[in-house]
């Protein structure tokens, strides 16, 4: 297929059914009633973790970070991680799991399902499941002091936002690749430096400029940095910008996982 | 109504033609089978009809709508088998129906009468509650089924139903697939057993190469396209060969495989009269039907030696 033919048939319009993906949407609501009980212990436990051995291990160690405590400095960040983790669990490992393992979307797709309905019903799935483990997160973390403005009350909606963000593009490498293997290259090239410069762990304000623009570009800074400034900084402004960028960034990816999706089971 | 029609109907991959334009017409209330060996474009033609593969070629009507533009409401009133089981294996027998039934936008208070009916029908109302990894080949097969009929459908499509089950299930199977079509539902299967379409199919086409062949009832294909009778005989002594070579001119056609030698004829009585004239074991002498499976690989498969 020639570029241009590719482009077309990567950007048209999906035929699309809310209802339709709903559908599949109970599907895995349905599985997850089952199962959650062995999976949402082990995802949360992580970030856990990090906020008790760094928050207070590191954290006697150091000054106040801008101007807080440092387990409140890491806090909003690891919420935003437990998310990414959340979507990108679901939408690499379990969705390709689903689609060559399970044959689940076939069964789907023998049903009144389009290919596109299954694909968004798994993106909002796997929105739905970040959200939960993020709010998990903030519940556990409630005890350490993390909640610090009352700009935290649009937290659930900044946890859908980033939950669908990282649905979207995990569904969309998920969805272009042959073999489970690739998957990978995915954790170790896109989600791991994330985890290093989102300023997660410590203020990105000092790193060379060039690694400030890299960091401009990545997806989960944007989350750490809307997470921060709801929960800590109260600062309505920064926490706009983050949203905006991640709301750009979600809507032009959006109908790309729908359409590989479509190219991969409709042949 | 026809059930399914295909005019001229063609699949193109990049670089293979799966379906090279077929012509069939499965009417409403029968069972349409397709045959065919592997590689014959049976799947594809049914992956067609369940407007999951969209034709290169041709016009695919099902219920009197184009494949093309109506698969949402082609879907709505079909249901599928497929070939490898793709049930949800994390939860319970009943709850792989009633998830299936959202996909139809069935309601819980609906499809929870209609899944304990189905179970019953394909006697699995007493694992309502098991597992799927729990059960047998055999009644995964049969909650496929039921699952395919949660939505009533006026066509149930089924790929290779019957294929690696034990001969107790398939009975089984085709046992409630007559009902089915008793009840008023056009079935379309795909098969690589005979007999299994000598015992459901009103009509068969066989394909190969992504062509039709023949079609027709099963009785009409043995009538058409391979004698009344065989005779066959196993392992014949050496000595004895060219004996048997001279018996030659009264069939219609003779087949010498490595074990056994097949004499075709429509007077099997005589043939049998022959042969045992020579000093062969009874017991390594056959005589039998032509079946469906004599004209399939008379057909696609192994060549006729004259």
């Amino acid at each position: 297929m020639t570029v241009a033919a590719e482009t077309r048939t990567l950007t048209r319009a999906p035929q699309v059914s809310l209802r339709h993906a709903w559908g599949y949407w109970l599907r895995n609501w349905a599985i997850f009633k089952h199962t959650y009980r062995l999976s949402l212990l082990a995802w949360f436990i992580e970030p856990v973790i990090y906020l008790v051995a760094m928050g207070f291990g590191l954290g006697e160690y150091l000054q106040r970070v801008q101007g807080v405590e440092y387990v409140d400095f890491i806090a909003p960040g690891l919420v935003a991680l437990s998310v990414m983790y959340g979507a990108t669990f679901e939408t690499t490992w379990n969705a390709f799991f689903k689609m060559e393992r399970a044959r689940i979307y076939d069964a789907c797709v023998s049903a009144p399902l389009s290919a596109e309905d299954v694909a968004l019903g798994e993106a909002l799935w796997g929105a739905t499941r970040a959200t939960i483990y993020g709010g998990a997160f903030i519940v556990i973390a409630l005890p350490f002091g993390v909640f610090h403005s009352w700009w935290g009350l649009a937290v659930p909606v900044a946890l859908v936002m980033v939950g669908l963000m990282f649905a979207i593009m995990g569904l969309t490498f998920t969805y272009a690749i042959s073999m489970v293997d690739y998957l990978s290259y995915y954790w170790t090239l896109f989600l791991t430096p994330m985890f290093m410069f989102s300023g997660i762990f410590f203020p990105l304000d000092r790193l060379p400029g060039w690694v400030q623009g890299l960091s401009w570009c990545m997806p989960l800074r944007h989350a750490v940095d809307l997470m921060r400034a709801l929960l800590v900084d109260g600062d309505p402004g920064a926490a706009a910008g983050a949203a905006l960028w991640m709301v750009v960034v979600t809507a032009a990816l959006f109908v790309l996982p729908l359409n590989l999706l479509r190219k991969r089971l409709v042949k | 109504m026809s059930a399914v029609v295909a005019r001229g109907l063609a699949k193109r991959y990049d670089d293979f033609e799966a379906v090279r334009g077929i012509d069939f017409t499965a009417e409403e209330r029968t069972c349409f089978g397709f045959l065919g060996p592997n590689g014959a474009g049976k799947t594809t033609t049914m992956r067609m009809i369940s407007c999951i593969s969209p034709p290169t070629a041709g016009t695919l009507e099902v219920l009197g709508m184009p494949v093309t533009e109506r698969p949402r409401q082609i879907k709505a009133r079909m249901g599928i088998v497929p070939q490898e089981n793709n049930l949800d294996e994390e939860v319970s027998v009943i709850e792989n129906l009633l998830i299936y039934a959202r996909y139809f936008g069935i309601r819980k208070a609906s499809a929870e009468p209609r899944a304990d009916e189905l179970l019953e029908f394909v006697q699995l109302a007493d694992k309502r509650e098991w597992k799927v990894p729990k059960l047998s080949g055999g009644m995964k097969r049969r909650l496929l089924i039921a699952r395919a009929l949660m939505n009533e459908p006026e066509i149930l499509i089924l790929d290779e139903p019957t294929t690696g089950l034990d001969p107790q299930a398939r009975h089984l199977v085709w046992e409630k697939l007559r009902t089915l079509k008793r009840g008023g539902v056009t079935l379309i299967i795909t098969t690589h057993y005979m007999e299994e379409a000598a015992q459901l199919c009103d009509r068969v086409v066989i394909m190969h190469e992504g062509k039709i062949l023949v079609q027709g009832s099963p009785r009409e294909l043995v009538a058409a396209h391979t004698t009344r009778q065989v005779v066959e005989v196993f392992e014949p002594p050496e000595e004895l060969q060219a004996a048997l070579t001279s018996f030659d001119g009264l069939a219609r056609h003779v087949e010498r495989l490595a074990d056994r030698w097949l004499f075709y004829t429509d007077d099997g009585d005589e043939m049998l009269g022959k042969v045992r004239t020579l000093p062969i074991d009874p017991g390594s002498i056959w005589l039998r039907g032509g079946t469906l499976e004599d004209v399939f690989l008379a057909l696609t498969g192994r060549r006729l030696v004259e």
